[in-house]
């Protein structure tokens, strides 16, 4: 197989990915570029443990292959907790009582900044859509639902 | 910085690393040289081996199996018996049964050769289902028995049930059935061995790092202390990381030694619901005595299928029949408790441990009786709660006020109860639902004095303390109850008081986390160091070190089962409302009320937070959460066939907290951990139950089993 050179934008910094372009993203931004905070749940696309933001979207990088990321750009949870708009929702997280295991949490923080980036006062209704793609199986979600209506009352009184 | 007092409002001491991604999980360890392994697993329920094929193994690549054992060593799994195998050898008992593992460098060339291995089996006739079991489907499968009962017990208090029926106005007999439910803790399991000096070190996502040592170590014939586990921040586990790490870190162990470089495996997501522990699937049958609109005996009978091996299943079983009679004063009972082995994955630990099965049954069961005797359910649960002082199925006794009265009035006042419950009527698509549950905190009978004998202890180093404990993170906020424990009682900032994750040779051995029993147990023990701590806070460095103490007044006999099986227990109430689409039997929860009576909660916001996740995961449970097992194999192997709760399937829940502090737990908290997740299933059926106007058996009820119960009715 032809290796292939592959160049994206990753947490604002342009890089070069050479290897196999079916590789899954997040291999590669777990085992090439340390990325840790992308976990991976399901390996399937179902779970969104492994989201991340592509060109604005929320994405699950588990079944995203190199060769479909020529080009783009890429926020991990390590760009987008140094943002303010990150920091914010971090911190709600923590004061919210959002967080247990853990495992899902980066994932629900890069979601949640996809909806309050473009959209300010979220109905309930539409906090649980963002999320809809983001498995938690210890909170219920209610708390991460309360979380992110913290988040942009603070983003929204700062 | 402030002292902390036990009812500040905090942060989770984890909350910010993990959520920021910096926390490790056991798959975020990368060590120099490392190589990575998979297993060979059986495909097959039951059958001899008659050969394994091996591929050709390239340089650097390994196959590890029963025969890497050195001769000192045992090829079994310590758990509280010593019936699972480290590796299959000679004849496999379940479908996913270890036979082997492959080691090397690269995971792809490792699966390459787990694909091309050729296994050659003698199939046998194989046991499935718990009526498979009592018909000793294929032969019984425990070694010198002529039946596949695995354990077994019984409890009985009041008259003689032959008497009792005969002097009942209405008898009923109904029979009730619980699923197989997989934990699904978002981390699936994995570990990493490796060697320190002249030691073994294992991480491993787990709940109980001493349990794994003990399971593992008689593998090599090696003093406990030469094998050192650490914990990893562990992704959930839920019951799932109890016994079941023990599956992976042996193999691993073994491999270790012959290969001495550091092993890491990590399950993907298949191979965790496919070959992982679930909940013990049950069949629960109940004859009742009615008399006088009141319910005068029970006759149950309890089956749980165990699957191969025991694990924690003899314990499981005990506590299901300990709850069987929910939280209800029947003054006659005898409740006869069946674990039967089969040929299905083994069952093992699931938050609950027994009790949700019993527990839907009992309450299912109590609606039904209610609905004959044409009186409200909760009017009719409500006149048989157990009280302060009452007999329970153990011929022990309730140590609290019981509040549940007080408790229902609160979420039958928010959720608007009875007037629901009048105007839905039967059959109307609409429903309201109640159930009444509890759960007996810690360890069964005297295990916590007899068996566990907890230690926990306090490091002061300067101003600074640190929490030295085998109690584990794994989500449920431990780590931050027990610092705020240690810091208020010190009157110190939570900030100065560090805890680490567990390592077994740094720690003392503080008994499994599980059982509700943290909070409860360790935490009272760390209460008391750091009460001596702080009346010897000048004295400079030092460290205090504690031993459980049984509070008095206890009786129990473990081999008649008879006595206080529990020192306290947590109480729930749960209100669930519905609406199903008549067309497509798609069901709408639009309400869920609950209290909860935990002693006291150490934290409100963690607490709330347990709520929160236990009742959803039973409602899944209840309404979603389907996991078949046909000849030996789990049909379900994704989160896309095995579907559990996201955040658009229930309502946000109102939560009430009933405080009632306990004597013996810190600060008069009792365990919660498991209770929260005992009774929403059951409110959730009694609502479903009066908006189809059919009575409920069975759970998992999805909308093809609702359509299936609508025609079978």
């Amino acid at each position: 197989m032809l290796d292939n050179k592959i160049s994206f934008t990753l947490n604002g910094k342009m890089v070069e990915f050479i290897g196999d372009p079916l590789r899954r993203l997040i291999d590669t931004l777990r085992e090439d570029f340390n990325l840790i905070g992308v976990k991976e749940g399901c390996g399937e696309g179902e779970c969104g443990a492994c989201s991340v933001i592509k060109d604005g979207k929320l994405v699950t990088s588990c079944i995203i292959p190199m060769g479909a990321v020529n080009g783009a750009d890429i926020w991990t949870i390590e760009g987008i907790r140094e943002t303010e708009l990150g920091k914010i929702i971090i911190e709600a997280f923590a004061d919210g009582g959002a967080v247990q295991c853990g495992f899902c949490i980066p994932g629900m923080v890069l979601a949640s900044y996809v909806l309050l980036k473009d959209k300010e006062n979220p109905s309930e209704l539409e906090i649980r859509e963002a999320i809809s793609g983001n498995i938690c199986r210890c909170t219920g979600y209610d708390l991460i639902v309360e979380s992110i209506r913290l988040a942009d009352e603070r983003r929204r009184n700062a | 910085m402030a002292a902390t007092h036990i009812d500040d409002k905090i942060r989770r001491s984890d909350a910010l690393s993990k959520a920021r991604g910096e926390a490790k999980y056991v798959s975020d360890y990368f060590f120099e040289g490392m190589l990575h392994a998979q297993m060979l697993r059986s495909t097959e329920a039951r059958a001899d081996i008659v050969s394994i094929n091996l591929p050709v193994l390239p340089d650097g690549y390994y196959f590890i199996s029963a025969k890497d054992i050195p001769e000192q060593g045992v090829n079994s799994l310590h758990m509280i018996g010593d019936d699972w195998r480290c590796f299959a050898d000679g004849d496999v008992r379940y479908v996913g049964e270890t036979i082997g593992l492959f080691v090397g460098p690269s995971p792809a060339v490792v699966k390459s050769l787990v694909d091309n291995t050729r296994v050659e089996y003698r199939p046998k006739e194989s046991c499935i289902t718990i009526d498979d079991a009592i018909a000793v489907k294929g032969g019984s499968l425990l070694d010198g028995k002529d039946d596949d009962i695995m354990c077994q017990l019984y409890c009985e208090k009041g008259h003689d049930m032959e008497e009792v029926f005969k002097d009942a106005d209405m008898v009923l007999t109904e029979t009730f059935e619980t699923g197989f439910q997989e934990h699904v803790h978002l981390e699936t399991n994995g570990a990493i061995v490796t060697e320190e000096g002249d030691s073994y070190v294992i991480y491993i996502s787990c709940q109980c790092p001493f349990y794994v040592r003990k399971s593992v170590a008689a593998l090599l014939a090696l003093p406990l202390e030469k094998v050192i586990i650490r914990q990893t921040t562990t992704g959930g586990a839920f019951g799932g990381k109890e016994h079941f790490p023990d599956v992976l870190a042996g193999p691993l162990l073994v491999a270790e030694s012959r290969i001495h470089k550091p092993i890491k495996m990590i399950f993907d997501r298949e191979e965790d619901m496919e070959f992982s522990v679930k909940r013990h699937p049950s069949k629960i049958t109940y004859k009742s005595a009615i008399k006088d609109g009141k319910l005068i005996g029970t006759l149950g009978d309890i089956y749980y299928n165990c699957g191969a091996y025991l694990s924690a299943s003899f314990v499981v079983l005990q506590r299901g029949v300990f709850h069987a009679n929910g939280v209800y004063d029947i003054p006659n009972t005898r409740l006869n408790g069946y674990g039967m082995a089969t040929n299905t994955f083994p069952s093992d630990a699931f938050r609950g441990f027994g009790a949700p099965q019993t527990l839907f049954a009992i309450e299912m069961h109590m609606t039904h009786i209610a609905r004959k005797l044409g009186i409200d359910p909760a009017d009719f649960k409500k006149s048989m709660f157990l009280k302060k002082g009452g007999e329970t199925v153990t011929n022990g006794h309730v140590v609290e006020e019981v509040m549940l009265n007080e408790m229902f009035d609160n979420i039958a006042k928010e959720s608007d109860y009875y007037r629901k419950s009048r105007e839905f009527g039967y059959g109307t698509g609409r429903g309201i639902g109640v159930s009444f549950y509890n759960h007996g905190g810690a360890f069964t009978g005297n295990g916590e004095q007899a068996i566990i004998k907890a230690h926990a202890r306090l490091k002061k180093t300067g101003n600074k303390v640190t929490i030295e404990t085998g109690s584990t993170e794994m989500g449920q906020g431990f780590q931050t109850i027990l610092r705020k424990i240690a810091a208020s009682t010190l009157a110190i900032p939570m900030e100065d008081v560090d805890y680490p994750n567990p390592d077994t040779s740094v720690v003392p051995d503080s008994g499994p986390t599980a059982a509700s029993r943290s909070t409860m147990i360790v935490g009272r023990i760390i209460e008391r160091c750091a009460q001596e701590m702080k009346q010897r806070w000048g004295e400079g460095d030092f460290s205090v070190e504690k031993e459980y103490e049984h509070p008095d007044g206890f009786p129990w006999d473990q081999s008649t089962f008879r006595g206080d099986a529990y020192l306290g227990y947590g109480w729930g109430a749960a209100i669930v409302e519905v609406e199903i689409d008549k067309r497509t039997n798609e069901v709408q929860v639009k309400g869920i009320w609950t209290s909860h009576e935990i002693g006291k909660a150490i934290d409100e916001l963690i607490v709330h937070g347990q709520i929160n996740g236990g009742v959803i995961q039973s409602l899944g449970y209840a309404s979603m959460e389907k996991m078949e097992n046909r000849n030996g194999r789990f049909k379900q192997t994704s989160m896309s066939d095995y579907v559990i709760p996201t955040s658009m399937d229930f309502p946000a829940q109102y939560y009430h907290i009933q405080e009632n502090p306990y004597p013996y737990g810190p600060y008069g908290a009792k365990g919660m951990g498991e209770l929260v997740f005992n009774g929403a299933d059951a409110a959730y059926c009694d609502a479903l139950e009066r908006a189809i106007g059919k009575d409920i058996f069975k759970i998992p009820l999805p909308p093809e089993d609702i359509e299936e119960a609508l025609r079978n009715a």
